[in-house]
């Protein structure tokens, strides 16, 4: 390999510099019909999953054809969509904020085409390419964070969950049989960079061990007093240990109070949480952002642990599969998942899900524990 | 001949769903052949030492990434995310394998020959590997060496005029729904809003000055396709406040099963014939609309604009034309004291360039917010901790029954000194004149 100069000169770092000019302006990256109708459209109708039309003032169509991407992608993958695109899209390609990838034309016929082009295309392992789907009352793709592949707190993998819960989901991503659409989402530790605390259903990745002490280092790698700052629980303080015949600055965690954040780890690298029989998946559920009927609501933990089963995580996927499947089953049409839940009561949720309660779920955190208990005379036997 | 079995990994390219596992596997092979001959700047077995060390993290059930040292572009402070293995000597072409935030394009719309631009430059540059997209929306690159950075960043600059995106304490890459391009729902122009918010914060994106990470969502609507209610510090979300225009002979279409309700998203399933009563007048939270002599009426005051009624029949109504946004603030995911849902605090505010009375409200909000609030206390936690009146207080908002979903629940009412009459300093001896000790 030899080193190819951009042009940048190290030694004059602010030589011909560019900076802050922010992203490309949106208007370069339209297609055609949407620049010529933007804000005039008039309605929508989905002719079947994944394929959409879209019909404006002007009487200009769009048909849009949704496919599912894993959002971690090869730039290989990225070209193979650019082609698509330009056979069929006039150079165009949008990604939807559920990671989805949408191929827009202005024909019934060239939408057609497209969709079958797409559904033809498989890896070498044998897995879609672009399957089309994601629309309506079915359960789209998972937004999700970096997991095992990228990130150095996680508590679960993301990319392998998500694949393996989609795989067992597929049916619904093809389908609109829902009586809501079902949101996923997984965030692989307490971070939430996926901000899954609103979702239908919610992955969650949470270690169960407080963090493990490397003396020796510590002090030699972390500000003290920064691990000791990080921790929401105040369960960390600077402690002298004896550590090889020596006293060293260190530091002693209130083990009891740990609430397993991995907020010190993210501090201090002598505090690692990682665990394989600690950490897993706490599963959530019944959370919306749309104002739609009901207001946005947080999901709430169903189901306090399951082991990181690699590589298909089964316990995980086939307990989603159950609540789908009873949500599917029992719920008013136009119900997302939470609102079933509130109007037959928890109780009965756990019951026809056949979910076990225990204490873990009950909430004991602070001020907002308290509204989260049973303030009425009514509840069902 | 892979450089690494995989034999847990393996099992994840079987199954319907697009397999990373297989892409990933698809990259190192297009690296290993190397038929354009391109003279990679990382190691050209990158992809290949990823499956490696994802294949360690699934038999140890651990991740094997080490933390990011401090590594960017010079005068940025973020952008640039470090990452290192925890095994260089098994897997030498990830040993070093930092992140790269480029800000997405509105609407995640993009051309063809941008896009394989930034193929082309992640090629030579970096693994191959990214995210479309990152959870806050960025185009993320996964796994380039230090030497790289400054490279990349200015081909990414000169070439393809293009930036980074935020990490760290500033305001993080805002994003926003596809609103007006292709959404007849829209309140607003989100690209546009969010396109002119980006650029006039620039300073704020790429240079942390925060006491935490700071967050823009735009929505175009009620319906929130991009979480902005749950997800940012700062939520605007489209709204209108005059009618919801009717056409009732569309009215008569959906009742009469000629349109199908919902857009055709419950297809799949006989769920009956469409019931306008059930399905959308008894479904009205607000129970503001009703049918008198075969036209629907919606009693506009009293509607709270949920969306409902327009979700179900996209061909018979229609958002009003007085239009605008809502702006709420403070949402975040739960670390630490609990998760927090955007609240409420401009219920109505014209979106018109050059949106001055929009940036008043951001410009206020962070003047408090980097004044007092402390490190790592997102702007959710500063306003339960000093209050909501103090936030009212700092962006000259008078107070109105919309912020609150009811009243106090405690008569606690910390008065201010002068809203008593006579203030409060009193003298003791003229009080003993009538209450003896
Ligand atoms: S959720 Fe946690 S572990 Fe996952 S990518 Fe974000 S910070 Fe890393
Ligand atoms: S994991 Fe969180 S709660 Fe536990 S010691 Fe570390 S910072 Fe404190
Ligand atoms: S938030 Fe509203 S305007 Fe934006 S894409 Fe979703 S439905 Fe359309
Ligand atoms: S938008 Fe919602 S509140 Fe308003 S009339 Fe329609 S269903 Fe009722």
């Amino acid at each position: 390999m030899a080193f190819i100069s951009s042009g940048y000169n190290p030694d004059k770092p602010m030589e011909d510099r560019i900076t802050d000019i922010g992203p490309r302006h949106f208007d370069e990256f339209y297609p055609p019909v949407i620049k010529a109708n933007k804000g005039k459209w008039l309605y929508h109708d989905i002719l079947e999953p994944g394929v959409l039309v879209h019909v404006a003032e002007s009487g200009d169509e769009v048909y849009t054809v949704r496919a599912a991407g894993a959002r971690l992608m090869s730039v290989t993958h990225i070209r193979e969509i650019c082609e698509i695109a330009d056979k069929y899209c006039g150079g165009f390609v949008r990604w939807t904020t559920r990671n989805n990838i949408e191929f827009m034309t202005t024909t019934k016929e060239s939408a057609y085409a497209l969709k079958a082009d797409m559904e033809s295309r498989k890896f070498d392992g044998g897995s879609f390419k672009f399957p089309v789907g994601g629309t309506g009352s079915g359960i789209t793709n998972i937004v999700h964070t970096q997991g095992w592949i990228h990130c150095h707190t996680p508590a679960t993998d993301a990319s392998g969950p998500v694949k393996a819960t989609m795989d067992v989901l597929f049916d619904e991503f093809k389908n609109m049989r829902m009586p809501a659409h079902v949101r996923v989402s997984l965030a692989c530790c307490l971070n939430m960079c996926g901000a899954v605390h609103c979702s239908d259903i919610a992955i969650l990745g949470f270690h169960r061990k407080p963090p493990i002490l490397d003396h020796e280092y510590l002090d030699k790698m972390c500000e003290i007093p920064l691990a000791v700052a990080a921790c929401p629980t105040a369960a960390i303080r600077p402690s002298k240990v004896e550590y090889d015949g020596k006293t060293v600055n260190s530091v002693a965690v209130k083990q009891e109070r740990c609430m397993f954040c991995g907020n010190c780890y993210t501090m201090c690298p002598s505090m690692p949480l990682a665990d394989d029989e600690g950490d897993g998946i706490v599963l959530m559920v019944g959370g919306k952002v749309s104002n739609r009927i009901s207001r946005p609501t947080f999901s709430k933990v169903v189901v306090a642990f399951i082991p990181n089963e690699t590589p298909r995580w089964p316990t995980t996927t086939s307990t989603i599969k159950r609540i789908v499947d009873v949500y599917a089953a029992n719920a008013n049409k136009y119900e997302r998942l939470g609102e079933w839940a509130e109007r037959i009561g928890w109780e009965r949720f756990f019951e026809k899900c056949e979910l076990e309660f225990t204490h873990h779920l009950i909430d004991d955190f602070r001020d907002p524990a308290y509204y989260t208990w049973r303030h009425t005379s009514q509840f069902k036997f | 001949m892979a450089k690494h079995a995989t034999p847990l990994l393996d099992q994840l390219e079987s199954g319907p769903w697009p397999s990373f596992v297989s892409d990933i596997k698809q990259e190192a092979a297009s690296r290993a052949k190397n038929v354009k001959g391109v003279d990679y700047q990382v190691p050209a077995d990158a992809c290949d030492d990823v499956l490696g060390i994802m294949e360690l993290s699934y038999v140890h059930k651990r991740t094997h990434w080490k933390h990011g040292g401090i590594v960017g572009v010079f005068g940025y402070g973020g952008g640039v995310i470090g990452r290192y293995c925890d095994q260089p000597e098994m897997f030498p072409g990830v040993a070093h394998f930092h992140t790269i935030r480029v800000n997405q394009p509105g609407g995640k719309f993009y051309s063809t020959a941008y896009l394989n631009q930034l193929c082309d430059l992640w090629e030579l540059r970096g693994s191959g590997l990214t995210n479309m997209h990152g959870s806050t929306g960025d185009i993320v690159f996964i796994g380039t060496t230090t030497p790289q950075l400054e490279e990349f960043f200015y081909e990414l600059t000169h070439k393809i005029g293009q930036d980074l995106g935020g990490s760290g304490s500033n305001l993080r890459t805002p994003s926003d729904c596809i609103g007006e391009a292709r959404c007849e729902y829209a309140c607003y122009d989100t690209q546009a809003l969010c396109y002119a918010m980006t650029q006039d914060y620039q300073d704020e994106l790429h240079r942390p000055a925060f006491p935490y990470k700071f967050k823009f969502k735009f929505d175009g609507c009620p319906n929130c396709c991009v979480a902005s209610i749950a997800r940012s510090d700062m939520s605007f979300i489209g709204t209108w406040r005059d009618d919801i225009r009717i056409d009732q002979e569309a009215v008569k279409a959906y009742i009469g099963g000629e349109f199908k309700p919902n857009a055709g998203a419950h297809a799949g399933r006989d769920w009956g014939k469409f019931d306008i009563q059930k399905e959308v007048i008894d479904l009205c939270p607000t129970k503001c609309m009703w049918m008198d002599g075969g036209k629907l009426v919606i009693d506009n005051r009293e509607c709270t604009r949920c969306m409902h009624c327009i979700n179900v029949m996209p061909r018979a109504l229609r958002i009003g034309e007085d239009k605008g946004l809502s702006i709420l603030v403070g949402a975040k995911a739960p670390i630490l004291d609990g998760a927090q849902m955007g609240s409420l605090l401009v219920p109505f505010i014209k979106v018109e360039e050059p949106y001055d009375e929009i940036k008043e409200v951001i410009e206020n909000i962070w003047d408090w917010w980097m004044e007092e609030g402390k490190n790592r206390e997102r702007l959710g936690e500063l306003i339960k901790r000093q209050g909501f009146q103090k936030m009212l207080e700092v962006t000259g908002i008078d107070p109105m029954p919309q912020h609150v979903q009811e009243p106090r629940h405690n008569p606690y009412i910390f008065w201010r000194e002068d809203e008593v009459p006579g203030g409060w300093q009193r003298d003791i001896k003229e009080f003993r004149k009538y209450h003896q000790r």
